[in-house]
């Protein structure tokens, strides 16, 4: 009999006359306590995330790369890891170009192990997208894809994301819904509500435990 | 740090531990401090007690939805994950869990694991088991790996750490890494994220707990602030997460309530910074993750737990430590007093399930019942009722076939004739006269130390006449009678 | 039992704090049996006795049948299920002539309240019983605060005090709330809180003798800041608590003490000063 038999079988056993528990969830507990007009998600969003030291800036959809590159500037970083692939990306490299010096751009467009140590430790900063952002506890909904691997929000000490701003909604639930996670869940989906964090040493919060140690969100004002 | 990491010889008894513990200045000032402030943040989080009690009622039935259909889902989840890519394996002992991940290493030739934060693995002693076969396993939650430097275990289950503090750390940081000593923690984060760093780019494994497994979608959700869990799982060339059997729940939405009681009863956070929700290994055109993914799913005294309806409520437990956190016998002698993986009120219901009543007998006496637990924990777990459960079971004869592995344990004749001694005086009005009359009279010639209550009072006087007397003498006059 | 785990409520005795204001209270009733408890038998009788007195006070006429002992408490929370039982039967036979019952003790009320449920969870004609004592069954300060709707004029000299309440009386029963809303209709009665004041105080039956170290340090922690709240005494409607209060702060020679909330509101009420 192999281990999963077993198991299964002591279950199915103890379970012997019973009924399973109807299914009675209740979307209002979530969704009743959470829910915003439309500008107030902003409002919230941001003094939830400031208040775990993360930087929101409103941006336009032209403005937001003069605006990353002045955030890199005014931190004296090297370089930006972005992705070539997106359209943000593509935005982001076209203003680049033109004209100045201007901090090193590099695309995440090779795997992983082809740039390990260039990755984990010469990256200062890097610049993703999101999927949307969820005023209820001020996160931001990030769907890594080929085009944007997972690592870009991980290893550089700064990362910036950029948020459209029609795309906050309420909270978990409605955006799940929403955006009907549960038909087609990816490799890789994540919840980032701020920069890298402990508080295991006193309680004490410290920035930066092994993820960015700052987070920046440019919301684009899109509506 | 491949040679065997030595555990701390502890006293080998709850009293004898806690003595030590008590005894122990800065540590019951550390858990005090740290304690209070975990019930702080826990009652801001829940500023709305509608909203909670509603939340918690949820919890528990989604918990207990799942438990009522737990073998179907766990094959539901094991087939979404095996179409996602993802290779499940079962151990019903720790054991079994131990030689899997071991050969699952072995076949890539691993040598290098970096584990996120899992209190399974700590159920398993995986770091000694592959230590022992020549593999490092580095513990990378900070807290974690603070007391794993310390050759020490976990003190919490989400703050392995809290028994410590920063000069602590500082000297343990300075004396294994060799590094300046400092008081600011920042420094002592920064020390840990360099050193670590350079763990999670070597390592060939990484290994991590799991949250919730969702049945519905085969995904593994896994929560953490540091990002640790995340390099883990994202890092390495291959993960493996381990998990129990009871962190399954039906369908995705079925985390939202779940994921909110977890976050704010532990922390007293709306959200962890990172929710990281893994659903298969990287895909052929994707730049990173792991190239495979495993989940062993560990037993371990779970199914036995489950064959009893009462004990069953165990297995709602998220670990979110809440109960810990509120519990005056825990606040006052920590998580090592406990002597085993799962510490506070949690640990003293889910451990003899696990490793038998029988080696840790003290542990359901080591309550007030005050139900502090039962009040905080999210998924309603009727603590001190298990606990009350649990000191039945413990003195059970074996004729009364004790039902909890290592039950009986406590069984004692002399005990138990002393409370037929106490079921004969208190069922018999003469006899319990007579005790009154005996007790009122001479009960003040009692010696001045008897037993541990003098230890911490000064000797009980009876009253010169009991409530028996004075109603009596009372009522007869009938003075204050309408 | 497994078929009851599925589809009854969870069984979530001393875990879901009943809310205030949820219980249907009766009107006053003309009689009542007063339960007094083994400790307050033993220790505290003019304690029970204050009890009467206020009872009486509202016009309510008090029996006290000479047969009652304990609750069983001892035995139930020690594990010993049957040897609970037979005590506990012994208790609901006496009391089951249908009288309401007050108990000037918390956690003895909460055992009649919420535990003989689970004591004769066996025997279905049993629990009929046990849910009509149950229904009955009133602590103290609840009665006088809710059935009796006390309205009390306070003859005693302006006091601060502190008050304990019991653990799993408050949990089970909301018994701090009837407590400070009591306490809070004398005029001249001012209640401080203390330090961590919802935090056990160590007794917990054998507890306190089975792990004395840790049971001692929580009684230090408890008489410490009843001490520093600055309160001249400390009242408490559970006769466990006080037993392990005071034999704390007698060992320790402290001037302080605690004593039984009756004895306390009887002073208030009646102006006498009880020894």
């Amino acid at each position: 009999m192999s281990a999963r038999s077993n198991i299964l079988g002591r279950l199915r056993a103890s379970l012997a006359d019973t009924r399973p528990r109807p299914d009675d969830f209740d979307e209002t507990l979530v969704t009743g306590p959470w829910q915003y007009p439309p500008q107030e998600r902003i409002k919230r969003l941001r003094s939830l995330m400031e208040a775990v030291q993360t930087e929101l800036h409103l941006v336009t959809s032209e403005s937001w790369p003069a605006k990353v590159e002045a955030l890199l500037e005014a931190r004296g970083l090297a370089n930006l890891l972005y992705a070539p692939g997106t359209d943000h990306g593509r935005q982001l490299a076209a203003h680049w170009q033109a004209g100045g010096a201007k901090p090193e751009l590099l695309a995440y467009d090779r795997p992983v192990e082809a740039w390990k140590e260039d990755l984990f430790w010469k990256v200062e900063a890097s610049l993703t997208g999101t999927v949307g952002g969820i005023a209820a506890t001020g996160s931001l909904v990030l769907w890594p894809d080929r085009h944007e691997p997972r690592l870009m929000s991980l290893l550089p000490p700064l990362h910036i994301a950029l948020l459209k701003a029609s795309e906050v909604e309420d909270n978990l639930y409605t955006i799940m819904q929403r955006q009907g996670w549960s038909a087609a869940m990816p490799t890789n989906l994540l919840l980032v509500s701020g920069p890298s964090k402990t508080a295991d040493i006193e309680q004490v919060l410290a920035y930066g435990a092994h993820g960015p140690k700052e987070l920046v969100v440019l919301i684009l004002e899109d509506a | 740090m491949s040679q065997r990491i030595p555990v701390r010889e502890l006293a080998d008894s709850f009293r004898g531990r806690a003595s030590e513990a008590l005894a122990d200045d800065q540590l019951r000032t550390n858990f005090r401090v740290a304690m209070d402030s975990l019930m702080k943040k826990r009652a801001d989080a829940f500023p709305d007690e509608d909203e909670r009690e509603g939340l918690r009622e949820q919890g528990n039935h989604i918990k207990a939805r799942a438990l009522s259909r737990l073998p179907d889902l766990l094959e539901q989840l094991e087939e979404k994950l095996t179409d996602n890519g993802v290779k499940v394996h079962w151990a019903e002992t720790t054991e079994e869990a131990n030689r899997i991940v071991h050969a699952i290493i072995e076949a890539r030739q691993g040598s290098q694991v970096v584990k996120g934060k899992s209190m399974v693995s700590e159920e398993m002693e995986m770091n000694d088991y592959l230590a022992e076969r020549g593999i490092e396993c580095l513990e990378s939650d900070m807290g974690e790996y603070i007391v794993q430097l310390d050759g020490e275990k976990p003190s919490h289950i989400i703050m392995p750490a809290i028994h410590k503090n920063r000069r602590q750390v500082s000297k343990l940081f300075h004396d294994k890494l060799g590094v300046d000593e400092t008081d600011d923690v920042n420094e002592l984060i920064q020390v840990g994220r360099r050193t670590l760093r350079t763990k999670f780019m070597e390592a060939d494994v990484g290994v991590s707990g799991v949250n919730f497994a969702i049945a519905e979608t085969g995904t593994l959700l896994l929560v953490e602030n540091e990002g640790n869990g995340r390099m883990s799982t994202t890092a390495p060339p291959m993960h493996i997460a381990v998990t129990g059997i009871e962190k399954v729940v039906e369908n995705l939405r079925d985390v939202v309530p779940l994921l909110s009681l977890l976050t704010r009863s532990a922390l007293g956070q709306p959200i962890t910074t990172y929710v990281n929700m893994i659903s298969g290994p990287r895909k052929a055109d994707e730049l990173d993750g792991p190239e495979e993914v495993h989940l062993v799913l560990l037993d371990n005294g779970r199914t036995g737990a489950f064959a009893d309806a009462q004990m069953r409520q165990t297995l709602n437990c998220i670990r979110c430590g809440a109960c810990m956190n509120h519990c005056p016998v825990y606040t006052r002698v920590g998580g090592h007093t406990y002597g085993e993986v799962y510490p506070g009120p949690i640990g003293k219901i889910v451990t003899p399930h696990m490793v038998g009543l029988e080696k840790v007998p003290d542990h359901p006496s080591a309550s007030s019942l005050c139900g502090a637990c039962g009040e905080v924990c999210p998924v309603k777990i009727p603590i001190p009722e298990l606990l009350q459960r649990l000191r039945q079971e413990n003195v059970k004869s074996p004729a009364e076939q004790p039902k909890v592995k290592g039950g009986g344990a406590k069984y004692s004749r002399r005990e138990r004739a002393i409370w037929r001694f106490w079921v004969a005086l208190n069922t018999s009005p003469v006899f319990y006269r007579l005790f009154l009359w005996g007790a009122t009279r001479f009960g003040r010639l009692a010696p001045k130390k008897a037993g541990p209550w003098t230890d911490n009072h000064a000797a009980p006087v009876p009253a010169r006449k009991s409530l028996h007397d004075l109603a009596r003498t009372h009522l007869e006059k009938g003075e204050g009678q309408p | 039992m497994t078929e009851l785990f599925y589809d009854a409520a969870p069984n979530a005795t001393r875990v879901a704090p009943e809310r205030s204001g949820a219980r249907d209270y009766p009107p006053k009733p003309a009689e009542i049996t007063l339960f007094g408890t083994c400790v307050v038998d033993l220790f505290y009788p003019e304690a029970g006795l204050d009890a009467i007195r206020l009872l009486e006070r509202e016009g309510i006429r008090v029996h006290f049948p000479q047969a009652q002992s304990c609750c069983g408490q001892p035995a139930w929370t020690s594990g010993y299920v049957n040897e609970a039982r037979e005590v506990a039967r012994a208790q609901l036979n006496l009391l089951d002539n249908g009288l309401p019952v007050v108990v000037p003790s918390g956690s003895c009320a909460g055992m009649f309240r919420q535990h003989y449920r689970e004591v004769f969870a066996d025997e279905p004609d049993t629990l009929q019983r046990v849910e009509d004592l149950a229904g009955r069954t009133f602590e103290l300060t609840e009665f006088l605060l809710h059935v009796c709707k006390v309205q009390w004029q306070d003859l005693g000299a302006p006091t601060q005090i502190a008050l304990h309440t019991s653990c799993s009386a408050r949990r089970e029963m909301n018994t701090h709330l009837h407590a400070r809303a009591l306490l809070g209709t004398l005029a001249n009665v001012e209640r401080l809180e203390h330090d961590h004041e919802s935090e056990c105080c160590g007794f917990g039956g054998t507890f306190s003798v089975r792990m004395p170290e840790v049971s001692g340090a929580m009684v230090l922690d408890k008489t410490r800041s009843l001490v520093e709240s600055g309160a001249v005494e400390m009242v408490t409607a559970d006769g466990g608590c006080l037993l392990n209060i005071n034999g704390s702060l007698e060992k320790q020679q402290q001037p302080f003490r605690g004593r039984h909330l009756a004895s306390f509101l009887w002073e208030r009420v009646s102006g006498e000063v009880t020894p």
